[in-house]
């Protein structure tokens, strides 16, 4: 497939760069210096022009007609579907689904799967560092089953209480919904670990690999999850497309989630049939154009490569880090020993809001808020933090940006 | 540092947020509510005492960024001893202020001029009104 040579360890920041139109416009007179990038990452050139080339040339409805535009339409949006395979190191393309984002991705299991196998007294075990993706949808399907949701906590630093999980597992334990990376706190989850003693519990797993798929290599393969899910857009990719990845033989035995187009064999009053594998899970005419789009975002992120991503973000995440502990009155919240390119802080006796503003009129992004997982807020008793949240084109000069940023917050604080 | 930073963090909106004025529980409230800024998870409660018409005392707890706690300082000081309906105006007033697309000055908001620096910042305009709806709310049955 994508055979650039690359030098695996370097990243050559100034041409990645390049790369991302958005990233040399001006905000408020200022260079912008992106760091929300655990929300939604920008997007290549590349990716941006495969998105107009689809449209310009090769568009029509999938896997319908018997024309031209249809077939190369068709073809593209499977070539997306194998190139994101493996990427992840899928078994099969047919255990790669197409939704909207992870969160159409844990709403189709917990509908789906859930409703099927879930019955009054089975346990889910979720973590109270979920974004309230994973934690609404299971309480919801809770609700219709009768199943318990069981939480293991999360100790002072950020990582989760492997003991306290062991613990929750028991015959009834289910299923497992759990993060590969916090998008709160940063913490890159022991997923083997969890995978492990799931199934040797008898339960299944799911996987929230949204934070992790940017920053480092998944295989799927061998981490052994029954499901995991991320969304495009935090891969450098469109909004509104993302993937669900199922074990073919559970994926079978589910029944759909939604029906229409695309998903039928057969449709009758006296009954209809499902679609083979992906497609009984893809109802309607899927967002072809985003779908292809993130197989270009995948081939992106393939030539530059993970490793030289996965190098060049730590030492992002280390020199902030260094920086934060040196102000006084910051507080870092999650210190975990493995953690991502996200750093979650606060500033004591200022409100996260005020330095986001502070930041943004000085051309700096950054998340303020609870980040859509209050049980983590919770935990640290805080309202809210500040979040920057690195990627493969931020440099160490714009975090120097970010800090003197910070000292501007507090003059006017001081 | 731009102007319009120093426009939003004026000394008086900084002086009501570090002390902020009527804080925390009354005790004798005759009504009182909350309301949640869903963006930020922040939260506000508006405590009132009132006989008749009148609004005899105001006090807030919140958890909350600069301007939320300015606006609520300023409102607990300026809402005493008015009408409920005067209140009300009040705010309507000061929401023009803020979310007009110029500048203009409106007279009887006192400090609560200080606040108008909101308008160039669209996302913070729930800050600066999440005392008010909850006044509003406290006062809902009575209005």
């Amino acid at each position: 497939m994508n055979l650039k040579i690359k030098n695996p360890d370097t990243i050559n920041i100034s041409s990645v760069r390049a790369d991302f139109p958005i990233l040399s416009q001006k905000v408020y007179g200022k260079n912008l210096v992106y760091l929300d990038n655990g929300a939604s990452t920008q997007k290549p050139q590349q990716v941006i022009d495969n998105i107009t080339a689809t449209y310009e040339r090769s568009y029509a409805n999938v896997h319908r007609g018997v024309h031209y535009l249809s077939q190369i339409s068709t073809d593209a949006m499977e070539l997306a579907r194998r190139t994101i395979r493996l990427f992840v190191n899928a078994r099969s393309d047919s255990e790669i689904i197409f939704v909207r984002g992870a969160t159409e991705g844990i709403n189709l299991v917990a509908s789906s799967w859930g409703r099927k196998n879930l019955t009054t007294g089975d346990e889910i075990i979720l973590s109270e560092m979920e974004h309230h993706a994973n934690i609404v949808p299971w309480q919801l399907v809770a609700e219709q089953t009768g199943a318990i949701i069981k939480v293991i906590p999360i100790s002072e630093c950020g990582e989760l209480e492997m003991a306290d999980f062991k613990n929750l597992l028991s015959d009834r334990t289910k299923l497992v919904a759990i993060t590969h990376v916090s998008n709160a706190l940063g913490t890159v989850v022991p997923l083997s670990e969890i995978i492990h003693y799931s199934h040797e519990a008898g339960s299944l797993v799911l996987v929230d690999g949204c934070q992790a798929v940017p920053h480092l290599a998944v295989d799927l393969q061998k981490l052994d999850a029954d499901f995991y899910t991320f969304s495009g857009h935090k891969l450098y990719g469109p909004s509104g497309i993302g993937i669900l990845y199922g074990k073919e033989e559970i994926l079978e035995s589910m029944p759909p989630y939604q029906g229409g187009g695309e998903m039928i064999d057969t449709v009758s009053f006296k009954g209809s049939t499902w679609a083979d594998l992906p497609f009984k899970f893809e109802a309607g005419t899927p967002n072809i154009a985003d779908a292809i789009g993130l197989g270009e975002a995948v081939n992106y992120v393939s030539s530059i490569g993970l490793d030289a991503i996965a190098a060049h973000e730590p030492s992002l995440l280390s020199h902030a880090t260094e920086r934060l502990n040196e102000m006084q009155s910051v507080k870092i919240i999650g210190n975990a020993n493995n953690k991502a390119a996200i750093i979650s802080f606060l500033i004591e006796g200022v409100h996260p809001h005020d330095i986001g503003t502070i930041l943004d009129r000085n051309g700096i992004a950054v998340r303020t808020g609870h980040h859509c997982a209050q049980p983590v807020m919770e935990r640290y008793n805080v309202p809210a933090t500040v979040r920057a949240s690195f990627a493969m084109y931020n440099t160490f000069d714009e975090i120097d940006l970010f800090i003197k940023g910070l000292d501007k917050v507090r003059e006017i604080f001081s | 540092m731009s102007v319009s930073i120093n426009n939003l963090y004026q000394d008086v909106i900084l002086d009501h947020s570090k002390k902020p004025r009527n804080f925390g529980k009354l005790e004798k409230s005759t009504h009182f509510a909350r309301v949640n800024n869903p963006l930020c998870g922040d939260k506000i409660t508006v405590y009132l005492k009132i006989e008749g018409e009148h609004i005899l005392e105001a006090t807030f707890e919140a958890r909350g960024c600069a301007i939320t706690l300015a606006s609520a300082s300023m409102m607990s000081e300026m809402i005493k001893g008015k009408k409920i309906s005067e209140a009300i105006a009040l705010f309507k007033k000061f929401h023009s202020l803020i979310t007009a697309e110029q500048n203009f000055h409106i007279d009887g908001l006192g400090d609560l001029t200080a606040l108008s620096g909101v308008r160039e910042f669209p996302t913070r305009i729930k800050c600066a009104t999440l005392s008010w709806q909850a006044m509003e709310k406290a006062v809902e049955e009575i209005n």
